[in-house]
């Protein structure tokens, strides 16, 4: 499984990438293999506030409708639209075209209590 | 990997997508092994089978087979089957995974002189081989040596290892083959089946694209679709049902409701545009009521559309009827489809 050393990561498969003060949100290379075919997907409104490990969106698959945490507590600055029409994105390439939203992150602390690409490797057993 | 009916099977192998579209235009093949094989044999085997069956055994000859239901008293569905004549006194009878312990015991109740029950469930392997390229794929693995069984015809075939028994039925809607044979040589027919169907394209499939090639076709799940709590009528399976036949369990309530008409019939649904997909145990809504529940759900490969099943009162399980489906609070609107969802 690919776990890029530049990003952060959450226990519930998660994963951040800090761009400027903003964070950009998708789910990993083993949370879209474990949820197999991504068919539809439910993203928060651009304005929503999201509160830390609280759900903020869901994934379906052919085979299940999976929950998806916000890592950071903030407010949704974006969401990826192409998702819409082409949610198998979250599959073929969950690190870029497949993001989920973007948020404004509003405690920093919670930044530090992310896990880093070790510690996530680490916990998926690689 | 998942846990169904106590055995541990794959979900998916390549992908439930990948596989579903292997089937509907190329071949797949399943390991089925999960499935129950009981046998019953003896010279009153026919007659005893008759009373414990809802469909009728009288109209099979040898080598052929019937879909039917296992009833309790009340006429609530213990378990849906195939029995396959295999001699005049012997049948074989494929049954759920889930479900062998308590149709044996129900079985082993009701049993009298003059018939064998024999649980062979947990020495007998099952493959499915399922797809419009299964009849290309059955010639070559027989080397042309032997006819293929007609539609719902079994006949026993001896190959390298073991004999086997090969049955032209399945559950995905497409043409194909189920074996079952001896537990002992399941890998190496598993094997040679992907060897020999490489250039055909073959997929080995898992139980994700079992459920939605069924459920294309609106084939019931038992212990979701079916349940005691049913009866094969509200079901919407009264073909398999024959009430004129000698008396057999759980017809008379059978009798009564095809008289007096069922309060609630399982028919399929179809979303309208793009929804999430629909799921078992999502609340079903008409004029802004509660009016039932889904029993199965999901997005049909096919049609790239949310398709399920659910029992609808009476009055509303019409073709062409406008519902709604509620997924986490909000409504989306379906429509009453008829059977099958998946047409050629």
């Amino acid at each position: 499984m690919n776990v890029p050393d530049d990003l952060k990561y959450t226990e519930t498969h998660e994963w951040v990438r800090l761009e400027g003060g903003n964070a950009r949100i998708g789910v990993t290379d083993h949370a879209q293999a474990e949820l197999t075919d991504v068919v539809y997907v439910e993203l928060p409104k651009v304005g929503a506030k999201l509160e830390a490990k609280a759900a903020a969106a869901v994934v379906e698959s052919v085979k299940a409708a999976g929950d998806i945490y916000a890592p950071l507590t903030g407010t949704v600055v974006a969401v990826n639209e192409a998702l819409e029409n082409n949610p198998a994105l979250v599959n073929t390439d969950p690190y870029g075209e497949g993001w989920l939203f973007v948020i404004a992150p509003e405690v920093p602390d919670e930044v530090g209590q992310l896990k880093d690409a070790a510690e996530y490797r680490t916990l998926t057993g690689e | 990997m998942v846990d169904f009916g106590g055995w541990h099977m794959p979900v998916q192998y390549s992908g439930i997508l990948d596989e579903h579209h292997a089937v509907r235009h190329a071949v797949g093949v399943f390991d089925i092994s999960h499935m129950g094989e009981v046998f019953v044999s003896g010279a009153e085997a026919k007659a005893w089978l008759n009373r414990l069956l809802t469909n009728n055994v009288d109209r099979l000859t040898p080598g052929e087979c019937q879909y039917t239901f296992l009833l309790n008293e009340k006429g609530g569905i213990i378990d849906d089957l195939l029995v396959y004549q295999l001699e005049e006194q012997r049948y074989l009878l494929v049954v759920n995974a889930s479900m062998i312990e308590k149709d044996v015991a129900w079985m082993r109740s009701h049993v009298l002189p003059g018939v064998t029950v024999e649980d062979r469930s947990g020495d007998f392997a099952g493959l499915a081989v399922q797809g419009p390229r299964a009849v290309t794929l059955f010639d070559r693995f027989f080397e042309g040596k032997i006819s293929r069984p007609a539609r719902n015809e079994i006949k026993r075939c001896e190959v390298g290892c073991t004999a086997i028994w090969i049955a032209r039925t399945g559950y995905t809607g497409e043409d194909g083959f189920e074996l079952f044979f001896p537990a002992e040589c399941a890998a190496a027919v598993w094997k040679e089946i992907l060897e020999k169907g490489a250039d055909l394209g073959i997929k080995p499939c898992g139980l994700g694209a079992r459920d939605t090639l069924r459920l294309e076709m609106c084939y019931p799940l038992n212990g979701s679709d079916l349940s005691p709590a049913h009866t094969p009528l509200e079901a919407g399976l009264s073909f398999f049902v024959d009430l004129e036949k000698p008396d057999f369990i759980g017809r008379a309530p059978l009798a009564e409701q095809r008289q007096k008409g069922v309060g609630s019939r399982l028919v399929p649904f179809k979303m309208k545009g793009k929804t999430p997909p629909p799921r078992a145990h999502y609340k079903v809504y008409k004029n802004g009521q509660p009016i039932a529940e889904t029993t199965s759900g999901t997005v049909s490969p096919s049609m790239g559309i949310g398709i399920g099943m659910a029992y609808i009162p009476s009055e509303f399980a019409r073709i062409n009827e406008e519902i709604e489906i509620d997924i986490r609070g909000r409504r989306f609107p379906a429509t009453i489809e008829k059977k099958p969802l998946h047409k050629k």
